[in-house]
């Protein structure tokens, strides 16, 4: 076909034309300048190279790994590595701090506290819920009001042994009898005593069953909830004045949990989560706004 | 296939542009654009601007590390990057003004593909010779004496790359604090790389693509090949006047048949471009008028009068052509459309220096936590928490005041107190040049709306003052 006889010209430009034409369009002949061909053999030879160096051809059972090993599993399995690595010194540090001596050191107390929230995203969330708000039986975490104590190393101690562990020695416990199952009181006992309650809580207005109540709340609560039912913390005895309740301040689940008693257990954890992690989840669970400063006497905390 | 319409080659080699120096009025202009380029681009970062024992000294500084830019008087955070996006749209119609008025004189005088160009051509012609010369050499065998040559143009071309390289770090960080860390391989890596990519792109630029540049890579002259009308200046060669070429001998001989080209050629000798001009107008064309300067030598030598090849408007073109006087260069540049893209620069740049200079440097912002919405507290109070993030635009520590407005009984403290210390507002202060961030609690009475809207509030209580406030929301039971 080349043979130089029907050569057409764009009068225009001056350039050879290709020869073809649709609806009197024309194209003109222009070639690339040699860099852009030359750009062109090196993206081929680049895409060559790409896939004899990595993963590539999609196979029947497998694929093509490349002579390089790289994987996207193994990039983050190393990405995770440095990282753990990185952090590690951070972790030895907080691991190394006695936890009441945390908050003098900003930094760490802050780092321990970022890496609090991100294990209680894992360990924790599944009973106290995402924003640690808790549900029923489930402590809130955010509010002022404390079973065994809101300072950092009461916190500490209940994540590291736990509630009501059975094969923990240290684990923290106290057993409130089942009032009217195992018939420690009557029926029209606990109605009574019930009625003190909601009269202490500021829920319902002195009733003569709630006097009657008070006497039987003297003898048989008081022991562990106090005289004035402010509860005892190293006892884990609730405050049963406040308006926060665990279970609920109404007459008919209060009269549930005196008459079967309520026995919540929370794992311990010193022997699923190192030292670091313990302590950072301690600082964060202070941070949500109803941490408490360190008693002054350290004498009452053994227990 | 390929080869069916008769051309057999896929591509086309490039064909060597040895540009001629030249001398001549246009010829000084770009000298001295180029120094004034030049030294704008190397001399800028080491400006220096006080501001204070709290923001950097350097006039001008890209700093991508603190999210800041500085500009002698002016601070940008990122947040206010609609200046920065300003600036680029009076850049582009600053552009469209320039080409509307002068044609591609952005091409031709102040584009940095030009400048460098020019300026590694300079080189060439110190190393290798003026034009004929470096024809001479390019076709030559290699030898010793061509590696030389070559050798050391490279040598000086590599030199200005990396100077060039090397300089455009400088607006990302205090400059002679780079410079020292640069040199004694403290800097950071990207700013190694940086200067490898910025290095090579120059010399592979400036030193071999060259033209290729403007007519293959670069969109702008396809954009003012559109812009580019009847009224526009372009470096015309006046056909009218010039045809029938032909050498001064013949023209003496018979001077009916010839005009005023003598056919010599140094209009194309002298294109950067390696385009002949007398073939019109062509987007190869960057208007950089050293033809003008070269056609305008030759007539001087021959005695002719200047101007055979000038800048000229396609509609003068027609009227000269006719033989009628060409318009006053005023009628040309005060067109409507000149007009309006100055009014349209003016008026942007008018905007932002107003909302600069009205722009308030503290500012509040509030988050409410989603999650616990709201928390009961023993004592019956229900408490919100809050991200509040203050923010002091000032390049010195201020002490603030935040409160709330609308929001009875509301005590606030903050995560760093007890709630004993709660109070109706709080005081901070916020660090020089940056957001202080507090995790406020906020107890408010159980009774109440589900959803009460109120006000966040922050005061400066220095002497200055000022303060700005936000909406926020409480939430109960």
């Amino acid at each position: 076909m080349a043979d130089g006889q029907d050569k057409h010209i764009d009068v225009a430009t001056g350039t050879e034309l290709k020869g073809h034409e649709w609806d009197g369009i024309a194209e003109l002949d222009t070639p690339l300048p040699r860099w852009w061909l030359w750009t062109f053999y090196a993206t081929i030879l680049f895409a060559i190279g790409y896939v004899i160096a990595y993963p590539a051809i999609p196979m029947l059972h497998d694929y093509t790994r490349g002579a390089l090993g790289w994987s996207s599993r193994g990039a983050l399995d190393k990405e995770l590595a440095a990282r753990e690595a990185e952090v590690a010194p951070l972790r030895r540090a907080i691991a190394d701090t006695a936890i009441t001596d945390l908050p003098a050191r900003p930094q760490l107390m802050q780092a321990a506290v970022e890496g609090g929230r991100a294990a209680f995203k894992v360990h924790c969330v599944q009973c106290h819920g995402s924003g640690a708000a808790g549900a029923k039986g489930y402590p809130n975490l955010n509010d002022d009001d404390w079973l065994w104590g809101g300072d950092l190393a009461t916190i500490e101690k209940t994540i590291t042994d736990g509630v009501r562990n059975p094969d923990h020695a240290e684990t923290r416990v106290s057993i409130m009898p089942a009032f009217g199952r195992d018939q420690l009181l009557t029926g029209a006992q606990v109605n009574d005593v019930l009625a003190h309650v909601r009269v202490i809580s500021r829920q319902d207005k002195t009733s003569a069953a709630s006097q009657r109540g008070a006497k039987v709340f003297a003898d048989n609560c008081a022991v562990c909830h106090g005289a004035d039912g402010k509860g005892t913390r190293v006892l884990g005895a609730p405050n049963l004045t406040d308006g926060l309740w665990l279970y609920g301040g109404d007459a008919e689940t209060i009269r549930e949990t005196v008459w079967n008693s309520r026995q919540g257990v929370m794992p311990r954890w010193d022997d699923k989560l190192d030292k670091a992690t313990i302590r950072m989840l301690a600082t964060y669970v202070h941070s949500l706004g109803g941490g408490e400063a360190a008693p002054v006497e350290a004498g009452n905390g053994a227990q | 296939m390929l080869m069916s319409a008769g051309s057999s080659d896929l591509y086309e080699k490039r064909k060597g542009v040895y540009p001629k120096a030249v001398d001549g009025f246009y010829r000084r202009l770009k000298w001295a654009i180029m120094a004034m380029t030049l030294a704008i681009y190397w001399g800028t970062p080491w400006l220096r601007w006080d501001r204070g024992p709290y923001a950097p000294d350097q006039a001008v500084l890209i700093d991508l590390a603190h999210r800041r830019f500085y500009m002698f008087a002016i601070e940008i955070w990122p947040h206010e990057f609609y200046y920065v996006a300003g600036l680029l749209i009076m850049a582009g119609i600053g552009l469209f003004l320039v080409t509307s008025a002068v044609g591609r004189a952005w091409c031709g005088y102040a584009c940095p593909q030009t400048v460098w160009t020019d300026l590694y051509q300079h080189v060439e012609r110190a190393i290798d010779g003026d034009r004929n010369a470096q024809i001479r050499l390019a076709k030559a065998p290699w030898s010793a004496a061509k590696l030389a040559r070559r050798l050391a143009k490279w040598g000086i071309w590599l030199a200005i790359a990396f100077a060039t390289g090397g300089a455009w770090i400088f607006y990302f960080a205090d400059a002679p604090g780079l410079s020292h860390a640069f040199w004694t391989g403290g800097a950071a890596p990207v700013a190694y790389a940086t200067v490898a990519v910025l290095t090579a792109t120059t010399f592979l630029l400036g030193g071999f693509m060259r033209e290729q540049v403007c007519i293959y890579m670069c969109p702008w002259p396809r954009i003012q090949t559109a812009m580019l009308d009847e009224t526009s200046l372009v470096v015309t060669y006046k056909d009218w006047r010039g045809e029938t070429r032909g050498s001064v001998k013949k023209a003496q001989a018979n001077p009916a048949l010839f005009g005023d080209c003598i056919d010599c050629n140094q209009c194309v000798a002298v294109c950067p471009t390696g385009i002949d001009i007398r073939d019109g107008a062509q987007v190869g064309c960057i208007t950089c008028a050293l033809c003008i300067d070269a056609c305008d030598t030759v007539m001087a030598q021959v005695g002719r009068p200047r101007g055979l090849i000038d800048y000229c408007t396609q509609e003068d073109a027609e009227a000269e052509r006719k033989g009628a006087a060409p318009k006053p260069v005023l009628n040309r540049l005060l067109r409507p459309r000149t007009l309006a893209y100055a009014a349209v620069w003016v008026s942007i740049g008018a905007a932002m220096l107003f909302a600069l200079s009205a722009r308030t440097r503290i500012d509040i912002a509030a988050q409410q936590d989603r999650n616990p919405i709201f928390v009961r507290l023993s004592d019956g109070a229900i408490r919100n928490a809050y991200m509040v993030k203050v923010r002091n635009m000032e390049a010195r520590p201020r002490p603030v005041t935040v409160a709330v407005d609308g929001l009875p009984g509301a005590m606030l403290w903050t995560d760093a107190m007890p709630r004993e210390a709660a109070a109706p507002a709080v005081t901070a202060t916020v660090p020089a040049d940056s957001v202080a961030k507090l995790r406020l609690f906020i107890a408010a009475p159980a009774a109440g709306t589900a959803r009460q809207d109120f006000t966040f509030t922050v005061r400066a209580t220095d002497r200055e003052g000022g303060g700005d406030s936000e909406p926020a929301r409480f939430e109960r039971p």
